[in-house]
Protein backbone atom coordinates (compact mmCIF):
# COMPACT_ATOMS: atom_id res chain seq x y z
CA UNK A 1 0.00 0.00 0.00
CA UNK A 2 2.95 2.23 1.08
CA UNK A 3 4.50 1.36 -2.23
CA UNK A 4 1.13 2.09 -4.30
CA UNK A 5 1.30 6.00 -3.48
CA UNK A 6 3.60 6.87 -5.12
CA UNK A 7 2.80 5.37 -8.30
CA UNK A 8 -0.84 6.56 -7.96
CA UNK A 9 0.51 10.18 -7.54
CA UNK A 10 2.77 9.68 -10.87
CA UNK A 11 -0.52 8.76 -12.36
CA UNK A 12 -2.26 10.97 -11.48
CA UNK A 13 0.82 13.87 -12.17
CA UNK A 14 1.07 12.32 -15.68
CA UNK A 15 -2.88 12.82 -16.37
CA UNK A 16 -2.94 16.29 -15.44
CA UNK A 17 0.23 16.82 -17.39
CA UNK A 18 -1.76 15.58 -20.48
CA UNK A 19 -4.50 17.35 -20.04
CA UNK A 20 -3.00 21.01 -19.34
CA UNK A 21 -1.03 20.58 -22.11
CA UNK A 22 -3.76 19.52 -24.41
CA UNK A 23 -6.48 22.04 -22.89
CA UNK A 24 -6.75 25.68 -25.24
CA UNK A 25 -5.18 28.38 -23.45
CA UNK A 26 -7.20 31.87 -23.32
CA UNK A 27 -5.51 33.27 -25.93
CA UNK A 28 -6.00 30.34 -27.91
CA UNK A 29 -9.80 29.80 -26.86
CA UNK A 30 -10.56 33.20 -28.12
CA UNK A 31 -8.86 32.65 -31.56
CA UNK A 32 -10.93 29.14 -31.66
CA UNK A 33 -14.62 30.75 -30.62
CA UNK A 34 -13.99 33.32 -32.94
CA UNK A 35 -13.72 30.27 -35.80
CA UNK A 36 -16.22 28.47 -34.00
CA UNK A 37 -18.83 30.98 -34.64
CA UNK A 38 -17.93 31.51 -38.42
CA UNK A 39 -17.85 28.09 -39.07
CA UNK A 40 -21.57 27.61 -37.60
CA UNK A 41 -22.22 30.73 -39.55
CA UNK A 42 -21.30 28.69 -42.66
CA UNK A 43 -23.05 25.37 -41.92
CA UNK A 44 -25.64 25.45 -38.61
CA UNK A 45 -24.80 21.54 -38.59
CA UNK A 46 -21.40 22.13 -37.55
CA UNK A 47 -20.43 19.57 -34.22
CA UNK A 48 -17.02 21.42 -32.82
CA UNK A 49 -13.04 21.09 -34.18
CA UNK A 50 -11.29 18.07 -34.29
CA UNK A 51 -7.28 17.19 -34.22
CA UNK A 52 -7.69 14.15 -36.30
CA UNK A 53 -9.12 16.40 -39.37
CA UNK A 54 -6.48 19.05 -38.50
CA UNK A 55 -3.96 16.42 -38.10
CA UNK A 56 -4.97 14.96 -41.64
CA UNK A 57 -4.74 18.48 -43.06
CA UNK A 58 -2.11 19.37 -41.93
CA UNK A 59 -0.08 15.99 -43.28
CA UNK A 60 -2.21 16.72 -46.54
CA UNK A 61 -0.45 16.88 -50.41
CA UNK A 62 -3.74 18.99 -52.13
CA UNK A 63 -1.97 19.41 -55.08
CA UNK A 64 -3.83 22.37 -56.00
CA UNK A 65 -1.16 25.42 -54.97
CA UNK A 66 1.97 26.80 -55.98
CA UNK A 67 4.55 24.16 -57.12
CA UNK A 68 7.21 25.18 -54.49
CA UNK A 69 4.83 25.05 -51.18
CA UNK A 70 3.16 21.52 -52.01
CA UNK A 71 2.20 20.81 -47.89
CA UNK A 72 2.33 22.64 -44.77
CA UNK A 73 5.10 20.13 -43.79
CA UNK A 74 7.21 21.75 -47.08
CA UNK A 75 7.95 24.20 -43.71
CA UNK A 76 6.38 23.38 -41.09
CA UNK A 77 8.32 19.41 -41.32
CA UNK A 78 5.43 17.06 -40.46
CA UNK A 79 6.12 17.10 -36.80
CA UNK A 80 4.43 20.00 -35.65
CA UNK A 81 7.09 20.20 -32.35
CA UNK A 82 10.24 20.81 -34.50
CA UNK A 83 11.48 23.72 -35.65
CA UNK A 84 10.67 24.10 -39.55
CA UNK A 85 12.22 26.61 -42.19
CA UNK A 86 10.92 28.88 -44.79
CA UNK A 87 12.21 28.16 -48.70
CA UNK A 88 15.02 31.05 -47.77
CA UNK A 89 16.37 28.59 -45.20
CA UNK A 90 15.34 30.34 -41.85
CA UNK A 91 14.33 29.14 -38.96
CA UNK A 92 10.67 28.54 -38.16
CA UNK A 93 9.69 27.91 -34.15
CA UNK A 94 7.52 24.77 -33.99
CA UNK A 95 3.88 25.31 -34.67
CA UNK A 96 2.53 23.25 -31.70
CA UNK A 97 1.42 25.08 -28.63
CA UNK A 98 3.30 23.03 -25.96
CA UNK A 99 6.63 24.30 -27.46
CA UNK A 100 5.84 27.32 -28.71
CA UNK A 101 3.08 29.00 -25.69
CA UNK A 102 2.01 32.39 -27.98
CA UNK A 103 1.39 30.33 -30.95
CA UNK A 104 -2.65 31.15 -31.78
CA UNK A 105 -3.23 33.70 -29.38
CA UNK A 106 -3.09 36.85 -31.78
CA UNK A 107 -5.94 36.94 -34.25
CA UNK A 108 -4.11 39.37 -36.87
CA UNK A 109 -0.81 37.16 -36.70
CA UNK A 110 -2.53 33.65 -36.78
CA UNK A 111 -5.34 34.83 -39.61
CA UNK A 112 -2.43 36.48 -41.94
CA UNK A 113 -0.38 33.34 -42.29
CA UNK A 114 -3.52 31.66 -42.72
CA UNK A 115 -4.24 33.63 -45.75
CA UNK A 116 -1.11 33.64 -46.99
CA UNK A 117 -0.30 30.04 -46.46
CA UNK A 118 -3.86 28.45 -47.75
CA UNK A 119 -3.44 29.79 -50.83
CA UNK A 120 0.24 28.80 -50.98
CA UNK A 121 -0.59 25.47 -50.79
CA UNK A 122 -4.44 25.06 -51.56
CA UNK A 123 -4.78 27.25 -54.05
CA UNK A 124 -7.65 29.10 -52.27
CA UNK A 125 -8.73 30.44 -48.93
CA UNK A 126 -9.48 28.07 -45.84
CA UNK A 127 -12.76 27.78 -44.39
CA UNK A 128 -13.29 28.52 -40.52
CA UNK A 129 -13.86 25.01 -40.13
CA UNK A 130 -10.17 23.89 -41.37
CA UNK A 131 -8.83 26.67 -39.29
CA UNK A 132 -10.45 25.39 -36.00
CA UNK A 133 -9.50 21.93 -36.65
CA UNK A 134 -5.76 22.96 -37.39
CA UNK A 135 -5.47 24.73 -34.46
CA UNK A 136 -6.61 22.25 -32.10
CA UNK A 137 -4.77 19.44 -33.78
CA UNK A 138 -1.29 22.19 -33.00
CA UNK A 139 -3.39 22.48 -29.40
CA UNK A 140 -3.11 18.73 -29.08
CA UNK A 141 0.54 18.53 -30.04
CA UNK B 1 18.06 68.28 -47.80
CA UNK B 2 17.85 68.59 -44.52
CA UNK B 3 17.15 69.80 -41.00
CA UNK B 4 20.68 70.04 -40.62
CA UNK B 5 21.44 72.22 -43.23
CA UNK B 6 18.59 74.60 -42.19
CA UNK B 7 19.38 75.03 -38.43
CA UNK B 8 22.95 75.84 -39.77
CA UNK B 9 21.72 79.07 -41.77
CA UNK B 10 18.96 79.71 -39.59
CA UNK B 11 21.33 79.79 -36.62
CA UNK B 12 20.43 78.91 -32.73
CA UNK B 13 16.40 80.70 -33.26
CA UNK B 14 15.96 77.24 -35.09
CA UNK B 15 17.04 75.11 -33.05
CA UNK B 16 13.93 74.40 -31.21
CA UNK B 17 11.97 74.36 -34.57
CA UNK B 18 14.29 71.56 -35.50
CA UNK B 19 14.01 69.96 -32.41
CA UNK B 20 10.45 70.00 -32.73
CA UNK B 21 10.23 68.83 -36.25
CA UNK B 22 12.72 65.92 -35.51
CA UNK B 23 10.89 64.56 -32.73
CA UNK B 24 7.90 63.29 -34.73
CA UNK B 25 9.86 62.67 -38.11
CA UNK B 26 12.22 60.57 -36.19
CA UNK B 27 9.37 58.51 -35.11
CA UNK B 28 7.58 57.68 -38.38
CA UNK B 29 11.08 56.70 -40.03
CA UNK B 30 12.08 54.26 -36.80
CA UNK B 31 8.13 52.65 -37.33
CA UNK B 32 8.68 52.16 -40.40
CA UNK B 33 11.86 50.55 -40.47
CA UNK B 34 10.18 48.48 -37.80
CA UNK B 35 7.43 47.24 -40.10
CA UNK B 36 9.96 46.42 -42.57
CA UNK B 37 11.89 44.65 -40.52
CA UNK B 38 8.90 42.65 -38.63
CA UNK B 39 7.12 41.96 -41.96
CA UNK B 40 9.98 41.51 -44.24
CA UNK B 41 12.11 39.40 -41.87
CA UNK B 42 9.62 36.46 -41.60
CA UNK B 43 10.76 34.64 -44.15
CA UNK B 44 14.47 35.45 -44.84
CA UNK B 45 16.46 37.86 -42.74
CA UNK B 46 15.70 41.75 -44.01
CA UNK B 47 17.14 42.42 -47.57
CA UNK B 48 19.20 46.02 -47.20
CA UNK B 49 16.82 48.92 -49.07
CA UNK B 50 20.26 50.21 -50.52
CA UNK B 51 20.91 46.71 -52.44
CA UNK B 52 17.89 47.62 -55.08
CA UNK B 53 16.59 50.69 -56.94
CA UNK B 54 13.77 52.15 -55.76
CA UNK B 55 11.64 50.49 -59.07
CA UNK B 56 12.69 47.21 -57.95
CA UNK B 57 11.22 47.88 -54.52
CA UNK B 58 7.98 49.20 -56.18
CA UNK B 59 7.86 45.74 -58.33
CA UNK B 60 8.89 43.82 -55.18
CA UNK B 61 5.51 45.12 -53.17
CA UNK B 62 3.27 44.92 -56.26
CA UNK B 63 3.61 41.49 -56.63
CA UNK B 64 3.42 40.01 -53.34
CA UNK B 65 1.05 37.78 -53.47
CA UNK B 66 2.70 35.85 -55.82
CA UNK B 67 6.67 36.71 -54.49
CA UNK B 68 9.26 34.42 -55.45
CA UNK B 69 6.65 31.17 -55.87
CA UNK B 70 4.24 31.99 -52.53
CA UNK B 71 1.95 34.35 -50.85
CA UNK B 72 3.64 36.60 -48.71
CA UNK B 73 0.38 39.32 -49.07
CA UNK B 74 0.15 42.06 -46.87
CA UNK B 75 -2.49 44.49 -45.42
CA UNK B 76 -2.32 47.56 -47.48
CA UNK B 77 -1.80 50.17 -44.81
CA UNK B 78 1.71 47.81 -44.00
CA UNK B 79 2.63 47.79 -47.67
CA UNK B 80 2.76 51.28 -48.10
CA UNK B 81 4.58 52.22 -45.20
CA UNK B 82 7.08 49.57 -46.21
CA UNK B 83 6.86 50.50 -49.58
CA UNK B 84 7.61 54.07 -48.59
CA UNK B 85 10.22 53.27 -46.28
CA UNK B 86 11.96 50.86 -49.07
CA UNK B 87 12.32 53.63 -52.11
CA UNK B 88 13.80 55.93 -49.75
CA UNK B 89 16.29 54.21 -48.56
CA UNK B 90 16.74 52.59 -52.41
CA UNK B 91 20.58 52.08 -53.63
CA UNK B 92 19.39 55.05 -55.99
CA UNK B 93 17.80 57.20 -53.39
CA UNK B 94 19.93 60.33 -52.43
CA UNK B 95 23.25 59.75 -50.37
CA UNK B 96 22.42 55.94 -51.12
CA UNK B 97 24.79 53.09 -52.11
CA UNK B 98 24.90 53.57 -55.62
CA UNK B 99 27.73 51.20 -56.02
CA UNK B 100 24.70 48.55 -55.84
CA UNK B 101 23.33 49.99 -59.26
CA UNK B 102 27.05 49.23 -61.08
CA UNK B 103 25.91 47.25 -64.47
CA UNK B 104 22.68 47.97 -64.29
CA UNK B 105 20.63 48.69 -67.18
CA UNK B 106 18.25 51.41 -66.60
CA UNK B 107 15.92 49.86 -67.76
CA UNK B 108 16.12 46.88 -65.91
CA UNK B 109 14.46 46.24 -62.50
CA UNK B 110 15.57 43.02 -61.12
CA UNK B 111 13.49 41.23 -58.26
CA UNK B 112 16.51 40.01 -57.04
CA UNK B 113 19.63 41.59 -55.24
CA UNK B 114 20.89 38.03 -56.06
CA UNK B 115 20.09 38.96 -59.68
CA UNK B 116 22.09 42.68 -59.91
CA UNK B 117 25.48 42.38 -62.09
CA UNK B 118 26.92 43.74 -58.53
CA UNK B 119 26.33 41.03 -56.17
CA UNK B 120 27.02 38.77 -59.48
CA UNK B 121 30.39 40.19 -59.70
CA UNK B 122 31.02 40.10 -55.80
CA UNK B 123 30.50 36.70 -55.65
CA UNK B 124 32.14 35.26 -58.97
CA UNK B 125 35.26 33.53 -58.16
CA UNK B 126 34.54 33.80 -54.90
CA UNK B 127 31.69 30.79 -54.18
CA UNK B 128 31.66 28.02 -55.94
CA UNK B 129 28.09 27.69 -57.36
CA UNK B 130 27.54 24.63 -55.39
CA UNK B 131 28.11 26.60 -52.16
CA UNK B 132 25.11 28.15 -52.95
CA UNK B 133 22.46 25.12 -53.27
CA UNK B 134 24.64 23.18 -50.15
CA UNK B 135 21.87 21.58 -47.19
CA UNK B 136 23.65 24.12 -45.22
CA UNK B 137 22.97 27.38 -47.31
CA UNK B 138 20.02 26.21 -49.77
CA UNK B 139 19.89 29.65 -51.53
CA UNK B 140 21.88 32.46 -52.93
CA UNK B 141 19.29 34.33 -51.21
CA UNK B 142 20.58 33.11 -47.84
CA UNK B 143 22.71 35.61 -47.40
CA UNK B 144 23.24 35.24 -43.16
CA UNK B 145 24.66 30.98 -43.66
CA UNK B 146 27.60 32.82 -45.31
CA UNK B 147 27.69 36.56 -44.14
CA UNK B 148 27.35 36.25 -40.25
CA UNK B 149 26.86 40.03 -40.05
CA UNK B 150 24.37 40.33 -42.96
CA UNK B 151 21.02 41.15 -40.95
CA UNK B 152 22.98 44.11 -39.70
CA UNK B 153 24.00 45.46 -43.22
CA UNK B 154 27.52 44.34 -42.92
CA UNK B 155 29.15 42.22 -45.95
CA UNK B 156 32.57 41.45 -46.70
CA UNK B 157 35.67 42.85 -44.90
CA UNK B 158 36.30 46.28 -46.52
C1 LIG C 1 6.57 28.28 -47.50
C2 LIG C 1 6.69 27.94 -46.11
C3 LIG C 1 5.39 27.65 -45.34
C4 LIG C 1 4.39 26.77 -45.68
C5 LIG C 1 4.30 25.85 -46.89
C6 LIG C 1 3.40 26.87 -44.64
N1 LIG C 1 3.80 27.78 -43.70
FE1 LIG C 1 2.77 28.33 -42.05
N2 LIG C 1 4.22 29.69 -41.58
C7 LIG C 1 5.36 29.91 -42.31
C8 LIG C 1 6.11 31.02 -41.75
C9 LIG C 1 7.43 31.58 -42.26
C10 LIG C 1 5.36 31.47 -40.64
C11 LIG C 1 5.65 32.67 -39.74
C12 LIG C 1 6.83 32.52 -38.88
C13 LIG C 1 6.45 32.22 -37.47
O1 LIG C 1 5.33 32.54 -37.04
O2 LIG C 1 7.29 31.64 -36.77
C14 LIG C 1 4.18 30.61 -40.57
C15 LIG C 1 3.18 30.74 -39.62
C16 LIG C 1 1.99 30.07 -39.66
C17 LIG C 1 0.86 30.36 -38.79
C18 LIG C 1 0.82 31.44 -37.70
C19 LIG C 1 0.74 30.77 -36.34
C20 LIG C 1 0.56 31.77 -35.20
O3 LIG C 1 1.55 32.00 -34.50
O4 LIG C 1 -0.54 32.29 -35.04
C21 LIG C 1 -0.15 29.54 -39.18
C22 LIG C 1 -1.57 29.50 -38.62
C23 LIG C 1 0.34 28.71 -40.25
N3 LIG C 1 1.65 29.05 -40.52
C24 LIG C 1 -0.40 27.73 -40.88
C25 LIG C 1 0.02 27.03 -42.00
C26 LIG C 1 -0.82 26.07 -42.70
C27 LIG C 1 -2.25 25.72 -42.33
C28 LIG C 1 -0.08 25.61 -43.76
C29 LIG C 1 -0.52 24.62 -44.83
C30 LIG C 1 -1.80 24.89 -45.46
C31 LIG C 1 1.21 26.30 -43.70
N4 LIG C 1 1.23 27.13 -42.62
C32 LIG C 1 2.22 26.14 -44.63
C33 LIG C 1 5.77 29.22 -43.41
C34 LIG C 1 5.01 28.28 -44.10
C1 LIG D 1 5.92 34.36 -46.79
C2 LIG D 1 7.36 34.42 -46.82
C3 LIG D 1 8.00 35.73 -47.28
C4 LIG D 1 7.76 36.99 -46.81
C5 LIG D 1 6.78 37.43 -45.72
C6 LIG D 1 8.63 37.87 -47.56
N1 LIG D 1 9.40 37.15 -48.43
FE1 LIG D 1 10.83 37.88 -49.69
N2 LIG D 1 11.22 35.99 -50.33
C7 LIG D 1 10.55 34.85 -49.94
C8 LIG D 1 11.06 33.72 -50.68
C9 LIG D 1 10.58 32.27 -50.53
C10 LIG D 1 12.08 34.21 -51.51
C11 LIG D 1 12.93 33.42 -52.49
C12 LIG D 1 14.09 32.82 -51.73
C13 LIG D 1 14.95 31.94 -52.56
O1 LIG D 1 14.94 32.00 -53.78
O2 LIG D 1 15.70 31.17 -51.95
C14 LIG D 1 12.15 35.64 -51.27
C15 LIG D 1 13.06 36.49 -51.88
C16 LIG D 1 13.10 37.86 -51.73
C17 LIG D 1 14.03 38.74 -52.42
C18 LIG D 1 15.10 38.32 -53.39
C19 LIG D 1 16.36 37.84 -52.66
C20 LIG D 1 17.48 37.59 -53.63
O3 LIG D 1 17.65 36.43 -54.07
O4 LIG D 1 18.17 38.55 -53.97
C21 LIG D 1 13.72 40.03 -52.02
C22 LIG D 1 14.42 41.29 -52.47
C23 LIG D 1 12.61 39.92 -51.09
N3 LIG D 1 12.27 38.60 -50.92
C24 LIG D 1 12.02 41.01 -50.48
C25 LIG D 1 10.97 40.92 -49.56
C26 LIG D 1 10.31 42.07 -48.99
C27 LIG D 1 10.60 43.51 -49.31
C28 LIG D 1 9.37 41.59 -48.11
C29 LIG D 1 8.40 42.36 -47.25
C30 LIG D 1 7.46 43.18 -47.96
C31 LIG D 1 9.44 40.12 -48.17
N4 LIG D 1 10.42 39.77 -49.06
C32 LIG D 1 8.66 39.25 -47.42
C33 LIG D 1 9.57 34.77 -49.00
C34 LIG D 1 9.04 35.83 -48.28
C1 LIG E 1 27.54 30.67 -50.19
C2 LIG E 1 27.96 31.81 -49.40
C3 LIG E 1 27.39 33.19 -49.71
C4 LIG E 1 26.08 33.57 -49.80
C5 LIG E 1 24.84 32.69 -49.64
C6 LIG E 1 26.07 35.00 -50.02
N1 LIG E 1 27.37 35.47 -50.07
FE1 LIG E 1 27.94 37.41 -50.33
N2 LIG E 1 29.88 36.82 -50.40
C7 LIG E 1 30.34 35.55 -50.15
C8 LIG E 1 31.78 35.55 -50.27
C9 LIG E 1 32.68 34.34 -50.03
C10 LIG E 1 32.17 36.86 -50.62
C11 LIG E 1 33.58 37.40 -50.90
C12 LIG E 1 34.37 37.57 -49.67
C13 LIG E 1 33.90 38.70 -48.86
O1 LIG E 1 34.05 39.82 -49.31
O2 LIG E 1 33.34 38.43 -47.80
C14 LIG E 1 30.94 37.64 -50.68
C15 LIG E 1 30.88 39.01 -50.96
C16 LIG E 1 29.74 39.80 -50.84
C17 LIG E 1 29.72 41.23 -50.97
C18 LIG E 1 30.89 42.13 -51.27
C19 LIG E 1 31.55 42.50 -49.98
C20 LIG E 1 32.75 43.36 -50.19
O3 LIG E 1 33.13 43.98 -49.21
O4 LIG E 1 33.28 43.38 -51.29
C21 LIG E 1 28.43 41.65 -50.74
C22 LIG E 1 27.88 43.06 -50.73
C23 LIG E 1 27.65 40.44 -50.51
N3 LIG E 1 28.48 39.34 -50.57
C24 LIG E 1 26.29 40.44 -50.27
C25 LIG E 1 25.53 39.29 -50.20
C26 LIG E 1 24.08 39.29 -50.09
C27 LIG E 1 23.19 40.54 -50.04
C28 LIG E 1 23.69 37.99 -50.07
C29 LIG E 1 22.27 37.45 -50.01
C30 LIG E 1 21.33 37.98 -50.98
C31 LIG E 1 24.90 37.17 -50.14
N4 LIG E 1 25.98 37.99 -50.22
C32 LIG E 1 24.92 35.78 -50.13
C33 LIG E 1 29.57 34.45 -49.83
C34 LIG E 1 28.19 34.38 -49.88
Amino acid sequence: MIKMIPVLSFAVLCASATLAISAPGAGQQTVLDRYAAEAKAAAPAFAGFSAERGKAFFLAHPASGKPDTPSCTTCHTADARQIGHSRAGKEIGPLAVSATPDRFTDIAKTEKWFTRNCDSVLGRACTAAEKGDFITFMVSQ
Amino acid sequence: MTFRSMAIRGGSASLAVLLALAGPAAAAVDSAQAVTAKECGACHMVFPADMLPARSWTAIMAGLSDHFGENAALDPAAAMQIGGYLTTHAADASGMNKHALRGLAANMTPLRITDTPAWIRAHKGEVSPAAFTSPKVKSKSNCVACHAEAARGVFGDD
